[in-house]
């Protein structure tokens, strides 16, 4: 077979990718050959390495399908890379001032980030069920080493290997998936899958393959009944590894999951939108109910996440131009909110260690009133309140979700968020009600500026980033559609 | 879709004659082979002496090591093979890609060397 690849030139909508597999080599051989440990240089490499990357995606877009059409450069593509590049550098950035405390002061740790970037991104291009695959599996191999990187701590080993385990058997039930795919209708690249589900009938061993492919799927974004291993892995994984795996790869796997149900599966809307809604109102209520007895900071993060999820999937139930740009807005927003959460919980740290119970936080108000306030502004944002940016993020999926006639998943989603209040506010409540118990650390100022920038966004949201934000979502989604 | 399935019928054919096959000799000896048992007979042989100890017993990790970095070179060797047979048909794209390859693997190889995995103290 000949290639398309002609010249240098042409792999021109590859270049971010290649710069980031580049960098991602010399900030290797660099670690190798000096002699000195300089993780934290390392790591400030990694970020500018990204910087640039993210520049190179937004200032010299170069669009086309390449690689025989395995790999495609798009306007949904460039909005989901820069969400993905963004997530990664900041939690790299988050892990700089406690890089010893949890071990992640080797320069692997900031080798395997990007290795995990350069995956995500190859998802988030991938038009091709091999290369969708294979970006997948760079992720997800990078992922695993990074949650088990406390080698000595019996918890990180447990979550890693746990993650590993699980990770594992959803990469199968995905291949088993994409096996059968390729059985029903001959093609492994995406927008070749829908010409032949167009001319032929709608087979059931193709409906088989979509099923296991989107629980495959399912278990990456971890909706329920996938989610098991979240809260074990969230809460066992070193914390700036959590704030990691909780921010890029989940928007990398939603955009793999968005790409997959709107270019090959467009003809059988009505078949994956079932499975889409059925994951959206069970991650939903689950991560509603399961929230409220956590008393693990981590842990209860983990469900928030789940439950964020399932709220991104009411916008993808659509099955609509305006749904998709909806869940590219509720990326966004979630993955801002995330990291200046996990910045919040970097940020509380005792003499003795870090605080990740619920409890330890009593009277944080008064010890520390920038961080609680911090913490505030974003739990008041996770339920959605306006005028702040988590209230938009759902405002977009909902409203996707009734134009597209799903007036019963929209009140379940809406009843699901007034329980989830619950348990942002008990945080809430604790901080500024409680009489304080402990005496907390100074705050490095990497974290405060983390806080200060997603704190600023998420409060002035509808007045600075949410119409820039918005015009680019729909220029992302138009480009499905 | 049954076309399909039928062309599958003679592996089907086959994993029940062997299911057939294996149980059938599994399950023989149990009914009608002769069984006197002693305590010479069932005790571990280990050529004619006593066992020693556990049959399982820990060994070095690094067993584990060398033997995964030996696949990777393994399955490297194994993926030029094809490559260099159809070298005419794939071009400068193949060569290039292969070349990348080659130095992406070289550079895990440098790791584990710098790394001390190939040092066996």
């Amino acid at each position: 077979m000949n290639s398309d690849i002609t010249s240098f030139a042409s792999l021109a909508p590859a270049f971010p990718e290649m710069l980031v597999a580049a960098g991602a080599i010399v900030l290797l051989l660099f670690g190798i050959f000096t002699k000195k440990e300089r993780a934290n240089g390392v790591a400030m490499a990694a970020v500018v390495l990204l910087v640039a990357t993210a520049g190179i995606v937004i200032f010299h877009p170069a669009q086309g399908v390449i690689f025989n059409g395995g790999f495609i450069a798009d306007e949904f593509a460039r909005f989901m890379k820069v969400l993905v590049i963004g997530g990664a550098a900041f939690a790299l950035i988050l892990s700089l001032p406690s890089s010893r405390q949890h071990q992640l002061d080797k320069f692997e740790y900031s080798v395997l980030v990007l290795l995990a970037t350069l995956g995500m991104m190859m998802m988030v291009s991938a038009n091709d069920l091999m290369s969708l695959y294979l970006g997948l599996e760079l992720q997800s191999l990078a992922a695993y080493v990074l949650a088990a990187m406390k080698r000595d701590s019996a918890r990180a080993t447990e979550a890693g290997l746990k993650y590993f385990v699980l990770g594992a058997l959803s990469s199968g039930m995905l291949l088993y998936g994409a096996s059968l795919i390729y059985g029903f209708t001959g093609h492994t690249q995406l927008d070749l899958i829908v010409d032949q589900i167009v001319m032929g009938e709608r087979s059931i061993g193709l409906i088989f393959g979509m099923v296991f492919l989107l629980a495959g799927i399912a278990f990456k974004i971890s909706a329920v009944p996938f989610h098991m291993w979240t809260p074990d892995v969230y809460e066992g994984a070193p914390t700036p590894v959590t704030a990691f795996l909780a921010s890029a790869p989940k928007v990398a796997a939603m955009a793999l999951l968005v790409r997959v149900v709107t270019v090959s599966f467009a003809p059988i809307t009505s078949d994956w939108q079932q499975i889409v809604i059925f994951l959206s109102i069970a991650s939903m209520v689950l991560a509603a109910f399961a929230a409220i007895g956590q008393k693990s900071l981590k842990r209860l993060v983990a469900y928030s996440s789940i439950g964020h999820v399932g709220f991104a999937l009411v916008g993808l139930s659509s099955g609509t131009a305006v749904g998709v740009e909806g869940v590219a807005i509720y990326m966004a927003i979630y993955v801002t909110m995330t990291i200046g959460l996990f910045a919040c919980i970097l940020a509380l740290r005792t003499q003795n260690g870090a605080v990740e119970d619920i409890a330890e936080l009593a009277g944080l108000a008064q010890r520390r009133p920038f961080v609680a306030a911090m913490i505030a502004v974003l739990m008041f944002s996770l339920i959605g309140l306006p005028p702040l940016a988590g209230f938009f993020a759902k405002w977009h999926v909902f409203l996707a979700a009734i134009e597209a006639r799903l007036f019963v998943l929209a009140v379940i989603g809406v009843l699901a968020s007034a329980i989830s209040a619950f348990y942002y506010l008990r945080i809430v409540k604790t901080m500024y009600f409680d009489e304080p118990v402990l005496e907390y650390a100074a705050v490095p100022r990497e974290l405060t500026a983390v806080m200060g920038v997603t704190g600023f966004l998420v409060i002035t949201y509808f007045v600075t980033v949410g119409g820039p934000l918005a015009a680019a979502a729909r220029v992302a989604s138009g480009s499905l559609f | 879709m049954n076309d399909l399935l039928s062309n599958y019928l003679p592996i089907v054919i086959f994993i029940g004659l062997s299911a057939l096959i294996g149980v059938a000799l599994l399950v023989a000896p149990f009914l009608i082979a002769v069984k006197r048992p002693d305590p010479e007979k069932v005790s571990a042989y280990e050529c004619g002496f006593d066992a020693f100890d556990d049959a399982r017993m820990k060994f070095d990790v690094r067993f584990y090591l060398v033997s995964i970095l030996f696949i990777i070179f393994d399955l490297e060797v194994a993926f030029l093979f094809p490559w260099a047979v159809a070298f005419g048909d794939v071009g400068w794209f193949g060569f290039w890609s292969m070349m990348i390859f080659l130095g992406v693997l070289t550079v895990g190889f440098l790791y584990e060397w710098r790394k001390g995995a190939l040092e066996w103290d």
